[in-house]
C-alpha cells in the first residue's frame, strides 16, 4: 500500500468513453447486461428500502399492505420514538456507541504503535512481525479464547466486548505497509534533531498517515459495531447487551420482550418495531460508508494489489 | 525488508575497533551495535510493542497453549493443571460422534457450493462492470454492491428473513395470490442455495474489488492492438482479459481452500436454530454447541484444533502448490 499512487487513480479513472477500437455491443448483449447489473444491484436494494420504508409506516397503512411497505405513505417516528424511551433500546445503543467509540480509540492505539514500531529496523522487530504475522494462518480457538477471558474475569463485563477486538492483523499490515513508504530520510532527520521515539510518531508519522489511519480507523468502528457474537458468547447480562444481540434475540428469534422494557410511551406497530431496530443497527453504517468508500477505494485496492 | 541495525543516534558514538562491517541490505555499511547499545536505542520502539505484545499474549498465544485441554478430560472446577490427561481419546471420539461427522460433512459440503456458486459470480460482474462505458454508472453501482459487505450477520439474516422468511414480503404476497408459502428460510434441503444466496448479496459486490483492479490495471493498448488484428470482444476477453487475471484468480482460490473449513460462523449459528442442526451444524457450531453450550470442553477444543491445524496445512500446501506452478502466492520468501 502506498501514498495512493497516480499511476492507479489514473487507470482506475481512464475509459470514460468508448474507445475507437471497441465496438457497440449488441442489442441482447446490453440487456443482459443490463439484467445482470440492475438486477444486483435492485435485489440489494429493495430489502433495505423496504425495512427503512416499513419502519416509518403507520399502523393503517402496514395493516392495508399486509405487513411491509415499499414507501411510507403517512411517515412517522413513532417506533423510534417507542425504542428509544424504553429502558432495552436506549441502553443497547449507549453499549454499543461506548464499544464502539473506546473500541476504536484503543485498537489505532495498539496498532499504530505496534505497526510503527516494526516498519523500523529495530531490535526484536523481526520476530514480533512473525508473531503477528502468525495470527494469519491460524486461530486459538472458540473455547480457548472463552476460558482466557473468563479466566481474565471479564465475563459479564463491558470490556470482554472490547478488549478482545482490539488489534487485527489484516489492519496492522496495512498500516505497516503504509509506514514502511515513508521516506527514511524524513525521520533520520527528525533523530538528527533530536526528536525521541514518540515523537516521531507523533509529530512526524502520524501526520504524514492520517488517510490509513481514517482507513483502518473505520474498519475497526465497523468491526465493534457489528460484532454480535462476543456478546453472545460472553455476556448473560441483559443490560450489557449491544443492538446486535437485541436484533438477533428480539427480530430474528421472535423472542417475545416485555413492552415497558420496549417503550410503550408510544404505541407503534411491532411491526415497525421490529424494522426500527433493524434500522438502528444499520443507520450507523450507512451514516459512515460515504467516507468508508472514500477511503478504501484508495486503501484497501492500492495494498490488494501490491500485497 | 531491511534487516539492519538503526542507525546509532547522536550520542551513542559507533564503537571502535568493531572487528567486522557487515553490510547491511540497503547498500551501505554499519558496524554492528553492542546489544545494550541497542536496547537503550530503542527503548522507546520496545516500549511501543509492549501494548500489542502484551494483546497477543493474552488473546493468542497463551490461548493456544490453552489447546491443551484437547488432550484432558477437562474439568472447570478442577482447572487445567488438575484435570486428567487422556491423550488422543477426544480425537479419537471425535470420529465416533455421528454429530462431529455431520458437521464435518456439512463443511466440505457447503464450502464446495461456496466454491463453485460464489467464486465465479465476484469475477462475472466485475468483468460486466469494467465493460460498462459511463464513468457514473459504474459509481453508482459500486456504492450500492460494496456496501452490504459493512453490514453485520445479524443484520443480513433479519433481512432476509423480513423478505423470505415465513411472515416475510415475498411469502406474504404468494399468499395474497392463493398460493402456498414457500418455507426460503427454514427448508434444511435448499439451505445451501440460502447460504450461497446470503453470501452473494452481502460480498460478491465487495469480492468484485480486486478483480476490478486487476482489470484496471491492464494495458489498454493490448486490447487494440488484437482489435486491431481482428480479435472480436469474446476473443480479447479469452486471450487478454482472462489470463491477466489469473494471478488474482489463483491467490483467491488459494486463501479460499487455505480456510475451507471455515464457511463462515455467525451466519450459522444465527440460523442453526431456524434450519435444524442437522444441515446447519459447520464445525464452528459443533465447537460452540459442544463444548460452550454442552459443557464438553475438551470435545469442543479437539474439533477446534482440528480444524484449526488441517486450516494451517492447507493453507501452506496451497501456497506451496501455486509456487509450484508460477503463481506469486499469498506470501513469498523475499530477497532480504
Amino acid at each position: 500500500m502506498t501514498v495512493p499512487s497516480p499511476t492507479l487513480e489514473r487507470a482506475l479513472r481512464r475509459r470514460r468513453s468508448r474507445p475507437a477500437w471497441k465496438e457497440q455491443p449488441s442489442l441482447g448483449l446490453s440487456l443482459a447486461k443490463l439484467l445482470l447489473l440492475g438486477g444486483f444491484a435492485v435485489a440489494i436494494a429493495v430489502p433495505i428500502l423496504v425495512v427503512v420504508s416499513t419502519s416509518l409506516a403507520d399502523n393503517e397503512q402496514l395493516i392495508r399492505s399486509g405487513g411491509y411497505v415499499l414507501w411510507p405513505e403517512r411517515p412517522t417516528l413513532d417506533a423510534y420514538r417507542a425504542l428509544l424511551t424504553g429502558p432495552l433500546m436506549f441502553r443497547a445503543l449507549g453499549v454499543s456507541v461506548f464499544i464502539t467509540v473506546v473500541g476504536t480509540l484503543l485498537a489505532l492505539f495498539v496498532t499504530i504503535t505496534m505497526a510503527y514500531a516494526t516498519s523500523r529496523p529495530v531490535l526484536f522487530g523481526r520476530p514480533v512481525l512473525m508473531a503477528v504475522l502468525f495470527t494469519l494462518l491460524f486461530a486459538p480457538g472458540l473455547i480457548p479464547s472463552f476460558l482466557m477471558v473468563r479466566q481474565l474475569g471479564l465475563l459479564d463485563t463491558i470490556w470482554s466486548l472490547i478488549l478482545p477486538g482490539i488489534f487485527g492483523a489484516f489492519n496492522f499490515v496495512v498500516m505497516r505497509a503504509f509506514f514502511m513508504n515513508i521516506p527514511r530520510e524524513v525521520i533520520e532527520s527528525a533523530q538528527m534533531d533530536g526528536c525521541s521515539d514518540w515523537q516521531i510518531l507523533w509529530r512526524i508519522v502520524l501526520p504524514l498517515s492520517k488517510a490509513v489511519v481514517a482507513v483502518v480507523g473505520l474498519f475497526y468502528a465497523v468491526g465493534f459495531w457489528n460484532s454480535f457474537f462476543n456478546a453472545m458468547l460472553y455476556i448473560n447480562d441483559q443490560d450489557l447487551w449491544p443492538v446486535q444481540l437485541i436484533l438477533r434475540n428480539y427480530v430474528i428469534q421472535g423472542t417475545q420482550v416485555a413492552a415497558d422494557q420496549l417503550g410503550v410511551a408510544v404505541t407503534a406497530p411491532p411491526q415497525s418495531l421490529k424494522m426500527a431496530v433493524v434500522v438502528i443497527a444499520l443507520a450507523p453504517i450507512c451514516m459512515l460508508y460515504p467516507f468508508l468508500q472514500r477511503h478504501f477505494t484508495k486503501g484497501v485496492i492500492t495494498g490488494a494489489v501490491k500485497g | 525488508m531491511p534487516v539492519t541495525t538503526r542507525p546509532p543516534s547522536g550520542l551513542a558514538a559507533p564503537p571502535d575497533g568493531a572487528p567486522t562491517v557487515r553490510p547491511a541490505q540497503d547498500g551501505t555499511s554499519r558496524p554492528p551495535v553492542p546489544w545494550r547499545t541497542r536496547l537503550r536505542n530503542d527503548r522507546q520502539m520496545l516500549l511501543m510493542m509492549v501494548p500489542g505484545v502484551a494483546f497477543l499474549l493474552l488473546f493468542f498465544y497463551v490461548p493456544i497453549l490453552g489447546n491443551v485441554i484437547a488432550f484432558q478430560d477437562y474439568q472447570p472446577y478442577l482447572g487445567i493443571r488438575e484435570s486428567e490427561w487422556v491423550g488422543l481419546d477426544n480425537f479419537i471420539g471425535l470420529f465416533d460422534d455421528p454429530d462431529f461427522l455431520n458437521a464435518f460433512s456439512n463443511t466440505l459440503y457447503l464450502a464446495a457450493w461456496q466454491l463453485v456458486f460464489f467464486f465465479p459470480i465476484p469475477l462475472l460482474l466485475a468483468v460486466a462492470v469494467d465493460s460498462l462505458v459511463s464513468g457514473r454508472m459504474r459509481r453508482w453501482f459500486q456504492s450500492v454492491v460494496y456496501l452490504p459487505h459493512f453490514l453485520s450477520w445479524v443484520l443480513v439474516i433479519a433481512l432476509f428473513q423480513q423478505l423470505l422468511g415465513g411472515a416475510g414480503l415475498v411469502n406474504n404476497a404468494l399468499r395474497h395470490l392463493g398460493a402456498d408459502a414457500i418455507p426460503f428460510m427454514t427448508n434444511p434441503d435448499t439451505f445451501p442455495l440460502l447460504v450461497v444466496a446470503q453470501l452473494v448479496w452481502k460480498d460478491a459486490g465487495w469480492a468484485m474489488i480486486i478483480f476490478l483492479a486487476a482489470l484496471a490495471s491492464i494495458d489498454t493498448s493490448l486490447y487494440e492492438a488484437a482489435a486491431a488484428d481482428g480479435a472480436g470482444r469474446w476473443r480479447r476477453l479469452w486471450h487478454i482479459t482472462l489470463p491477466a487475471l489469473r494471478p488474482v484468480i489463483v491467490l483467491l482460490l488459494i486463501l479460499r481452500i487455505g480456510d475451507i473449513l471455515s464457511v463462515g460462523f455467525e451466519q450459522f449459528i444465527l440460523q442453526r436454530d431456524a434450519v435444524g442442526a442437522q444441515a446447519a451444524e459447520v464445525l464452528d457450531t459443533f465447537t460452540y454447541y459442544s463444548g460452550v453450550v454442552g459443557g464438553g470442553w475438551s470435545v469442543g477444543t479437539a474439533a477446534g484444533l482440528f480444524k484449526g491445524l488441517i486450516g494451517l496445512v492447507l493453507i501452506l500446501g496451497a501456497n506451496k502448490l501455486a509456487h509450484t506452478f508460477g503463481e506469486a502466492g499469498i506470501y513469498q520468501k523475499r530477497a532480504s
